[in-house]
């Protein structure tokens, strides 16, 4: 019997060790946050738009700055105010052999408002799509109803399906219903890998939803092959969690290592650290709608009766200082916002005078962090009819952005200082953004990523009037309005001549700033952590992408 | 026993109720979901499509009748965040927590009753003294620090064993388990001691306690008189008699384990129902919340249903038909 085993296991040996070649390349990643799905169209936000690069290409690309990169369009321009023509790549496959066309774009723009349920639709990016044309296989002429720059930023937001894989082989014409399909793939097929079928450098391998989501390399991929055969990507999120993984060797790289823990990762041997400036300006709003705020004490009797949605419409508050321009300046100069990027981040962060960091498109080369000058701001209170200052309340998230309620609580330290006696309100993000849709802060807190990594994003959403038609302040939740503002905005909006469009971002900059509708405070720095031998390109939109990560030689 | 379990049952069915009913409206008061899943990109009309779209922009006691509706059809709704049927969801990662579960409960059996008993046999040896003050520091070390201290120790420094997730799996009937495959083993091994620790300390304490007065009674007297052996007495008399209590307190810890091994699961991120619990609370997911709450209470009916039972089998003078509940 004995003798039995060992035989089977000497017969076995051979058999086992032709089973295990020399290592393959594989990299496993922990990342700080888990798709919500598969399906590259159910949920536009960062974790699942991050997931989708790997398997899903866009006509578009992104580089590490967001400058747009030719990807599945070869070239594009505009022909005329509201024509676009893109050219698309020829020989290109999906990783099932079907050739990429025209098709297999308006399919997925069809489908994409045929979503159910989706919490974050990509119809933002699609509904300036008036009429596609395809005058061949592999050449789109795209109409939009008004002039629409962003046009191929958008359409980068977006992965291509395969139409044929979802059994439609008929030449589709774009409309704005769902080409006169009826049947359209569902979200959780794809978490099962039915269907997820891409031109991008991995292919779907595997989705345990809370443990790990598996890529293999797509051997027949047009570019660049890529490094890894195949890449595991493992949601960690507690940070602690993250970093002992790396420690561990459990992971080879992992995103966002706490603040606190980089000195220390610095130091190890066995570990790189990876940075770059993103995109996302963390800033301080101030409720500037009507003429009694919630969050403040010690300013008097209002001027007018407050009206309009807010708590102060049913409950008494007293006068609004933010309306007067001195004090908004005043808390701008009273902040130090050197002192926060060095002490409270550890010098991983930028201070801000705009609200994108210098080199994206619109900003100006000028821009300076409001100097730090605490009696130039008791000045200004003084002048404004706040010698004495008064009392306010700021409201932070505590689990949103890097340190953030630490920031705030040294704002508030900031401000106590000049005279504007300051409390903190922190909280965890579902409550802090719900306080904030009801108007209930008079300041808050909070940060804003640039998807499109121009200056119209921030002007658009966060200073631009709130205006449903118009599509302008969809998080302008301070309620500063300024009619000169949004008319430059909705101008640039309409510029196609990206020169001339720059410079009425600028512009627009500049009137934001100088008018203190907003105050910035720093950019965020993004880390990564990994392995020693591995290399990482800092991303500006915080993305963590297997493509960006190379062996080091 | 029969009226016994209906009683128990119709219980339930209340309970189950005024439970959806709290975490409907408690969820509804913290906020929409919709605040936290859309893209801060999208416009006004836009934000509004999207409430409307998920059905939230409906007075709340109509949400609540229309799943109180579809629950009636054994439908508890679909996650806002995943858009899968909230109870596949859970079911999907009920396993993985099932497993680290049982371990713990396991271990808390099979080192807590031996060390508990050898500290009431012995409670004045250096022993007994040694477990009595090791249980003391499983009582009172916070999980989430022990949990980071474990990884540290043996995953860091030593390296014999991975930091976190579940390993490979392998299908048994159907269900992916790890605890089959070694390096399955080796990732339970952590988060279920870690787990256990608490429940150790808990089972040590209670079972020193009890064999300390089991030993003075007049029935252990008696068969030692019997002349039966110093074994015998212990493992069969004494075992027996202070299991009651014992069984107890881990009936409950086993649901406790079950439904909220948030702090262990998140440590190491180990894919269970607890980190798709607190995962889902952060996102307002209210249709998993609501689901996992309501099978949580399910499970503790009947591991509460269990021990009833099982008193019985221990101690015969216990009759369920006698039971108030």
């Amino acid at each position: 019997m004995k003798f039995g085993k060992l035989a089977l296991a000497a017969a076995l040996a051979p058999a086992l060790l032709a089973l295990a070649p020399a290592q393959a390349a594989e990299l496993r990643i922990g990342l700080d946050s888990e798709p919500s799905a598969i399906d590259p169209h159910y949920h536009n936000l960062g974790p699942n738009n991050e997931i989708r690069r790997h398997m899903f290409e866009s006509l578009v690309g992104q580089d590490e700055q967001q400058r747009l990169t030719p990807l599945l369009a070869t070239s594009w321009k505009p022909t005329s105010a509201t024509t676009w023509q893109f050219n698309l790549r020829q020989g290109v496959t999906f990783s099932n052999g079907d050739p990429f066309t025209v098709n297999d774009f308006i399919y997925t723009a069809c489908r994409i408002p045929n979503v159910p349920n989706s919490p974050s639709s990509f119809t933002i990016y699609t509904k300036a799509i008036e009429k596609v044309e395809t005058p061949d296989d592999h050449t789109l002429i795209i109409h939009t109803a008004k002039p629409h720059p962003l046009l191929p930023v958008e359409i980068a937001t977006w992965g291509i399906l395969s139409a044929k894989v979802f059994g439609v082989t008929q030449k589709l014409t774009f409309d704005k219903e769902g080409c006169g399909i009826t049947s359209w793939p569902k979200t959780e097929d794809f978490n099962a890998g039915k269907g997820t079928i891409g031109t991008g450098p991995y292919t779907f391998g595997e989705f345990v939803k809370g443990d790990r989501l598996v890529l293999n390399r797509n051997d027949s991929y047009w570019g660049e092959k890529a490094e890894w055969d195949t890449v595991t990507v493992k949601p960690i999120t507690n940070a602690a969690a993250r970093v002992a993984a790396l420690l561990a060797g459990d992971v080879d790289f992992i995103s966002k290592p706490p603040t606190q823990d980089l000195p220390k990762l610095e130091a190890d041997p066995n570990v790189g650290l990876a940075q770059g400036l993103s995109n996302r300006v963390i800033y301080l709003h101030l409720d500037q709608y009507g003429p009694s705020t919630p969050g403040v004490k010690g300013t008097g009797k209002p001027d007018a009766k407050y009206e309009g949605e807010g708590p102060c419409a049913t409950q008494p508050c007293e006068k609004n200082p933010f309306l007067d321009k001195r004090v908004r300046q005043a808390l701008s100069k009273a902040i130090n916002r050197d002192a926060i990027v060095a002490k409270i981040m550890g010098g991983v962060a930028v201070a801000a005078g705009e609200l994108l960091p210098h080199g994206f498109f619109g900003t100006n080369p000028d821009s300076k962090p409001e100097a730090y000058d605490p009696e130039g701001a008791k000045k200004l209170l003084a002048e404004a009819g706040y010698p004495n200052g008064f009392e306010l309340v700021i409201g932070t998230p505590n689990d949103r952005y890097i340190n953030d309620a630490k920031v705030t609580q040294a704002i508030a330290q900031m401000l106590t200082r000049v005279g504007i006696k300051t409390g903190v309100n922190a909280m965890t993000k579902s409550v802090f953004f719900k306080t904030r849709n009801l108007y209930e802060f008079s300041v808050y807190l909070a940060g804003w990523g640039a998807g499109t990594g121009e200056m119209s994003s921030p002007l658009r959403a966060l200073v631009a009037s709130r205006d449903k038609a118009r599509g302008l302040g969809g998080t302008n939740r301070g309620r500063y309005s300024n009619k000169a503002l949004d008319d430059l905005v909705l101008e640039a909006l309409a510029t196609v001549d990206d020169a001339k469009r720059e410079a009425i971002l600028q512009k627009a900059s500049r009137m934001a700033m100088e008018d203190y509708s907003i105050l910035p405070l720093h950019f965020e720095v993004t880390s990564w952590a990994h392995r020693k031998g591995l290399t990482y390109k800092a991303r500006a939109d915080q993305y963590t992408l297997a493509m960006g990560i190379k062996a080091a030689n | 026993m029969l009226v016994f379990t209906i009683r128990r049952l119709m219980q339930s069915v209340i309970v189950l109720f005024v439970m959806s009913l709290i975490v409907f409206i408690g969820i509804y008061a913290v906020g929409n979901p919709v605040d936290i899943l859309i893209n801060p990109e999208a416009d006004i009309a836009e934000q509004e499509a999207t409430i409307r779209r998920l059905g939230l922009d409906r007075p709340l006691w109509s949400q609540y009748f229309s799943f109180l509706n579809s629950a009636l059809y054994g439908d508890l709704g679909t996650s806002f965040v995943h858009n899968e049927p909230a109870l596949e969801l859970i079911f999907e990662r009920l396993p993985a927590t099932l497993e680290i579960a049982v371990g713990a409960v396991g271990l808390a059996i099979v080192i807590g009753i031996p060390a508990g008993m050898v500290a009431g046999l012995r409670p004045d040896s250096l022993i007994g003294k040694t477990i009595m003050s090791g249980s003391i520091l499983g009582f009172s070390l916070p999980t989430f620090w022990v949990g980071l201290m474990l990884i540290m120790l043996f995953a860091v420094m030593l390296g014999w064993l991975p930091a976190s997730g579940r390993g490979d799996t392998v299908d048994l009937f159907g269900v992916p388990v790890s605890f089959l495959t070694w390096d399955g083993l080796t990732h339970i091994l952590l988060p279920a001691f870690n787990l256990a620790l608490f429940k150790m300390s808990l089972v040590i304490r209670l079972s020193r306690a009890g064999t300390r007065e089991v030993m003075l009674q007049d029935y252990v007297k008696f068969s030692r008189a019997k002349g039966l052996s110093e074994s015998r007495v212990i493992l069969v008399h004494v075992l027996k008699n202070i299991l009651i209590p014992v069984v107890t307190v881990l009936g409950l810890e086993l649901g406790n384990v079950i439904a909220f091994a948030v702090v262990t699961e998140t440590v190491f991120a180990w894919p269970g129902i607890g980190k798709l619990l607190i995962d889902s609370i952060g996102l307002l997911d209210r249709p998993v919340v609501v689901a996992y709450l309501l099978l949580t209470v399910t499970m503790f009916i009947l591991i509460n249903f269990v021990v009833d039972v099982l008193y019985s089998v221990l101690d015969p003078r216990v009759r369920l038909g006698d039971m108030k509940s």
